[in-house]
């Protein structure tokens, strides 16, 4: 059974510029809901607080349950309906900070149990303080930072099985953001710095393919960003997971159209590098569109069946996975192909 | 062919059994005495959020036990200045820094030197102008005796903390310190998470104060405080309407004995008014020190003060030899219980500050189990039977990779002692998705070779050698990201990187290695002409 008949020939380069805009589009869409919205929703793994699920037996709606809670001062916090609309579950955010957090979950408890009486059920309760937070936050900036890179290192010396250009990047990526936290500069601005860095030493380096895996791995962050920015799902610790995992999982899309490429390239070496690249992404698109399936299969299943704390979760995944499959073809390749266009006399002469 | 075959066939079973010895601890219940003996008898460790538990971060208040400590050299300088006669303007603690002093008289300057370097070696005698023709000091407390009484703290109060929950009751709880004072604290599967809670965090410092009977207490709350003395309040809450009254006493600051002499504490119930009660005994010193109060304090109040609040004040009647004495008050049997663990494992050397709480509940524990399961069950199965639907009998030899890729990641986890929690079960699925890809790749080569015209067995070469490098590739990167993961993880993020490197791991052996033995068995040694893929 075949899905992709041999020998198919879409032409996934021509529609680069249809492509191109889309991406455009998707990206100016997330950074326009990013400001409405004032920035990314941070959970309390972040911005501290505390969260309570609670389940209640009787039927009854966010507004009553704020209700309940004047009678302790608590009337403003955030209530929402959580998991299946039947589950009668919900979930309490109050996101103070300035208030003594030990002790609220009490009065949230003792406040639902005083108007629902006894069928209230407290299923979870996440208490973050201020310090705590902030340790968290800048452990997740850290680990995207590092996840980045090692990512980085691993491009540059796999792809262009150039490992000595790969211990240079590494090298000056260090030294640049050392001096860089030397000034004393945030996590978040070193790691754009080292991005910025990044996408320096690739075009400087001459190191395409690694530029293309990288545009396409900051193209995909932001999109599924801007998707939780839009449903307005909470960026919690979990979820940074989720993008380190979609980080993964969109390079490993993108390595197996890029080592198509390049078997083909040093095949047909007399044919125009576009039409190598096109029949390239052909080549793997069966298996391209296989993997994303079952993939996307199972994670589908645990969107659908995983229950309302795995949700979010199984959403990035869900949004990393489409948009990670989608990258790899009308991303990374174009930047090829535009590469090749503005520099391919200068790396022939090197005898690339 | 034939010869590596064996060798192959024989590594990947051993595997495979190897596997399933870690994991029979987890599927069944009881284990055979002569299993337990050598093989391995570790079940799969569940996280928090699928048992149910509490996930405590304390910050120990570190500067407070730095605070304790000057007061108490406040008091030893002065003893022993008194001991040697020398007279003191001022004689008071400052801040964390250290103590100021102001002597009476300037011949006393070399022999309170001598009296500083001789018995406070943890101090530097600073020399300070002197105050109206008075000589000044001030001993500073130096930097490592400051960190070392910091860290005595906290470890001081993991122990107390380790003693309580001991008392308590809980199954495995995981107890140990982190960085910046703090202590984290799991306890799996407690019922009453409140109580447990609240037993941790209780400073639990017990004091005995003698209510000052000659100054009147209203006179003190207009803001005249006579010098040594304080005022604390009684907090009563009136069971049936939820009311607070607080009832300020005044009494002496000095305390008169502390809960450090207390050797046990046990409850009792009232015969009379059937509520419990928890009665101290004291150690031989505490005895004494209790005796001499009592003796020389007949029909004043003795106060008992627990973290700064006031218990009880009741009247000494007679003289209390035996080191034996009562708190009462309205307590439930478990209220009683929890102050008795609380007093024989001690007060905690300073106040803790609960700074991060996570608390899942044994009812939302379970929900997450089923559902995660019930996922990673139809996920599966609809990858399975899509696999076969498109690649034949090759699609069912890469659903065997896959059930196999399964039973690894969780003998896996058992193997390493790590805990399965929801994110891992999520990264259970996403393997499942992402170990078919290694398959895919290899069989969509395979079917390259095999339209080129090349026979079975050179395509099955040629597929599985092409495959190779794209697929080792394609995984590393994914797996660099599981391993940042994990170094920087909490619980249940670290079970995410843990299933999902496992998984990927497996996953490569699988594919290559295992499926690639049964390729050769059917079409090289028996030598099945058309593959079906």
């Amino acid at each position: 059974m075949q899905f992709i008949k041999p020998g198919t020939n879409i032409d996934f380069t021509g529609k680069r510029n249809t492509a191109f805009v889309f991406s455009g589009l998707m990206i100016l869409a997330t950074i326009f809901i990013l400001i409405w919205r004032g920035g990314p929703n941070y959970g309390v793994d972040f911005s501290g607080g505390v969260v309570v699920q609670v389940k209640i037996d009787q039927k009854t709606s966010p507004a009553d349950i704020k209700e309940a809670l004047r009678a302790v001062q608590l009337e403003d916090s955030i209530v929402q309906g959580f998991g299946d609309t039947d589950a009668s579950e919900y979930l309490v955010r109050i996101r103070k900070i300035d208030v003594e957090l030990t002790g609220l979950s009490d009065r949230v408890e003792e406040a639902l149990k005083a108007e629902f009486g006894k069928g209230v059920d407290i299923r979870r309760v996440e208490m973050v303080g201020p310090k705590v937070g902030d340790d968290l936050r800048q452990k997740a900036l850290f680990a995207i930072f590092y996840a980045l890179l090692f990512i980085a290192i691993y491009i540059s010396g796999r792809f262009e099985l150039k490992w000595l250009m790969s211990i240079i990047m590494a090298i000056s990526l260090a030294f640049v953001v050392y001096v860089a936290s030397r000034f004393g500069i945030s996590v978040t601005w070193l790691i754009l710095v080292a991005l910025i860095v990044t996408l320096g030493l690739c075009l400087f380096l001459n190191l395409k393919y690694a530029l293309g895996a990288i545009i396409a791995l900051i193209h995909d962050v932001t999109i599924t960003v801007g998707a939780f920015a839009l449903t307005d799902r909470e960026i919690s610790l979990s979820i940074i997971a989720a993008f380190l995992t979609i980080v993964g999982y969109s390079l490993n899309d993108t390595i197996i159209v890029f080592d198509r490429i390049r078997e083909n390239v040093r095949r047909f070496r007399r044919r125009p590098f576009e039409q190598t690249m096109n029949v390239s992404i052909n080549e793997t698109l069966s298996r391209t569109i296989l993997t994303s399936s079952t993939t996307l299969i199972v994670v589908l299943a645990l969107f659908i069946l995983g229950g309302g704390v795995i949700h979010d979760f199984a959403f990035a995944l869900l949004v990393g996975i489409l948009v990670g499959t989608y990258s790899s073809i009308f991303v990374a390749s174009p930047v090829l192909l535009i590469w090749e266009g503005k520099f391919g006399k200068r790396s022939k002469k090197r005898g690339d | 062919m034939l010869k590596s075959l064996r060798w192959r066939s024989i590594v990947a079973l051993a595997a495979i059994l190897g596997a399933v010895i870690y994991l029979i601890p987890s599927l069944s219940g009881e284990l055979p005495a002569w299993w337990s003996s050598f093989l391995p008898k570790d079940a799969i460790r569940l996280g928090l959020d699928l048992q149910g538990g509490i996930h405590l971060v304390l910050e120990v208040e570190a500067s407070k036990a730095v605070e304790s400590h000057l007061e108490r050299v406040v008091e030893e300088l002065k003893r022993d200045l008194r001991e040697d006669k020398i007279r003191y303007l001022d004689l008071k603690r400052e801040g964390l820094r250290g103590v100021n002093i102001v002597l009476m008289r300037s011949e006393d300057r070399d022999l309170f030197m001598d009296i500083a370097a001789a018995g406070y070696p943890d101090f530097e005698v600073e020399s300070v102008p002197d105050r109206d023709g008075k000589p000044a000091f001030q001993l500073v407390l130096d930097a490592k005796a400051r960190d070392r009484i910091k860290k005595m703290a906290v470890d001081q109060a993991l122990e107390t903390i380790r003693n309580r929950i001991d008392q308590f009751g809980v199954s495995e709880p995981d107890i140990r310190p982190q960085e910046n004072n703090r202590l984290l604290i799991q306890l799996p599967g407690v019922k009453d998470p409140k109580r447990a809670i609240a037993l941790i965090g209780k400073t639990a410092q017990l004091e005995f104060k003698l209510v000052d009977e000659e100054n009147s207490v209203e006179e003190a709350l207009e803001g005249k405080i006579p010098p040594g003395d304080e005022i604390l309040y009684q907090v009563t809450m009136d069971p049936k309407t939820g009311r607070q009254t607080k009832i300020p006493y005044l009494l002496k600051k000095r305390t008169a004995l502390t809960g450090e002499y207390i050797t046990d504490a046990r409850v009792q119930i009232d015969s009379q008014y059937n509520e419990p009660y928890v009665s101290l005994s004291f150690d031989a010193r505490g005895a004494r020190i209790f005796e001499q109060i009592t003796e020389q304090n007949i029909k004043k109040r003795l106060a008992i003060v627990l973290d700064n609040k006031v218990n009880s004040a009741p009247v000494i009647q007679d003289k209390i030899s035996g080191g034996k004495a009562q708190i009462t008050g309205r307590f439930t049997m478990d209220e009683a219980r929890d102050l008795a663990i609380v007093l024989r494992a001690g007060a905690l050397p300073a106040p803790v500050k609960i700074i991060e709480e996570r608390t899942v509940g044994p009812s939302l524990g379970r929900d997450s189990i089923e559902k995660g399961f019930k996922s990673v069950l139809i996920g599966g199965a609809i990858v399975i039977l899509f696999m076969g639907i498109y690649y034949g009998l090759s699609g069912l030899i890469a659903d065997l990779a896959l059930i196999l890729n399964m039973v690894f990641i969780m003998a896996g986890l058992a193997f390493f002692s790590a805990t399965l929690t929801l994110p891992g079960i999520a990264g259970i699925i996403l393997t499942i998705g992402m170990s078919v890809d290694a398959n895919v790749l290899i069989f969509e080569r395979i079917r390259e070779e095999l339209r080129l015209g090349k026979t079975s067995r050179a395509a099955i070469e040629g597929g599985y050698a092409k495959a190779l490098v794209t697929i080792l590739d394609a995984q590393v990167t994914t797996l660099i990201a599981a391993l940042v993961l994990f170094q920087f993880g909490t619980g249940p993020v670290r079970g995410f990187a843990v299933t999902l490197s496992i998984g990927i791991v497996a996953s490569l052996f699988t594919a290559i290695f295992v499926t690639r033995i049964i390729f050769d068995y059917l079409y090289v040694q028996r030598n099945m002409k058309k593959i079906s893929i």
